[in-house]
């Protein structure tokens, strides 16, 4: 790795193509490792999309969207999401300037509007439940429950995730393995905030117009 | 540090000459990819409301506007641009596209398909469907 650095920096003044310059920088195949993950996990999703896309209207006599979904609440979750991915941004920000205050201040609003969202999708399930909309119920419930509960356990894991990290700056400080885990944690919120667009789109908006 | 002959990794902000001819600040890029986020998520919720467009292209508008949105997202958030220092995570954002775009259309185009001729009728399917 080291020889590889030495030898990218022997090499500045005459810009080598890249096929020539030796294996990239450890930051650069990481995050792009990282964004070939994310890729996958985007197709894993449309494979749920596309089966409540064809089970949305399959109720079996049971609650439809339109009678379940709560637009306010959808709003508002839409609004915590995009909040924290742009707080997310400043954070990123504010690590690459090294500015550890900044850090833990867009990280603590990062994740307190992330689990603003758990909370009221968690409540939303817990309202539909008592209301006897259960998974169980009929395939649009199954295939609902399935696409938004597996990004409810996404942001989970983020939260978790993001929290690990913070412990890490305030212990091992901005070193190269931290940084390279707060690239890649950026990109798995962002990507959060990507799916999201589609789930409210794609499941309520639609939904509630059926 | 500014024309490396390696590509950029996905979330960073470019750092090359052409990249910086643009005025916006880093804070610039993520305010501006906020506002356009918000912008069109208000108007895809005004959409799904209004009763002053046409109710059957609703839906197709919606998908519009979602494009819209992941499109902003890609630029602003996750900075992906078509710089020279990009073409991998083009490449790689490009290829899950287009297999999510052959499952979920795929999906759709053969259950349709399925339902209109294999379903006797739609009165018996809702019968079915209710017992």
């Amino acid at each position: 790795m080291n020889v590889a650095v030495a030898a990218y920096d022997a090499k500045q003044d005459a810009i080598a193509p890249a096929s020539e310059a030796g294996p990239a920088p450890k930051r650069i195949v990481v995050a792009f490792g990282f964004w070939v993950f994310l890729l996958s996990d985007i197709v894993m999703f449309s494979a749920l999309f596309a089966a409540y896309a064809v089970l949305a209207r399959a109720t079996a006599g049971g609650p439809t969207g339109a009678e379940l979904f709560n637009q306010v609440n959808v709003a508002i979750q839409t609004a915590f999401l995009l909040i924290s991915s742009y707080t997310c941004g400043m954070m990123s920000l504010a690590v690459s300037a090294r500015q550890r205050l900044n850090t833990y201040m867009f990280a603590l609003v990062t994740f307190l509007l992330g689990a603003g969202f758990l909370y009221l999708e968690v409540h939303e399930f817990a309202s539909m439940i008592a209301r006897g909309a259960t998974p169980q119920r009929s395939a649009f419930l199954s295939a609902f429950f399935t696409v938004v509960g597996c990004h409810g356990l996404h942001v989970t894991a983020g939260l978790i995730w993001l929290a690990v990290m913070m412990a890490q700056v305030a212990f091992k400080g901005f070193r190269p393995s931290v940084d390279r885990r707060l690239l890649c944690f950026a990109l798995f919120w962002h990507a959060l905030d990507i799916i999201w667009v589609w789930l409210f789109t794609a499941v309520y908006l639609m939904g509630i117009r059926a | 540090m500014t024309d490396t002959p390696y590509d950029r990794a996905p979330g960073e902000i470019s750092t090359t000459a052409e990249a910086q001819r643009l005025t916006l600040s880093d804070f610039g890029i993520y305010t501006v990819g906020f506002v356009l986020a918000v912008i069109l998520t208000a108007v895809s919720f005004w959409v799904a409301n209004t009763s002053l467009l046409w109710a059957p292209g609703v839906a197709m508008g919606l998908v519009v506007l979602a494009i819209a949105q992941m499109g902003v997202h890609l630029v602003f958030f996750l900075h992906i641009t078509t710089g020279s220092d990009n073409t991998n995570n083009v490449l790689a954002l490009a290829f899950g596209m287009l297999i999510v775009f052959l499952v979920v259309v795929g999906s759709l185009w053969i259950m349709t398909n399925l339902n209109d001729n294999l379903m006797p009728s739609q009165d018996l399917m809702n019968l079915h469907m209710q017992h």
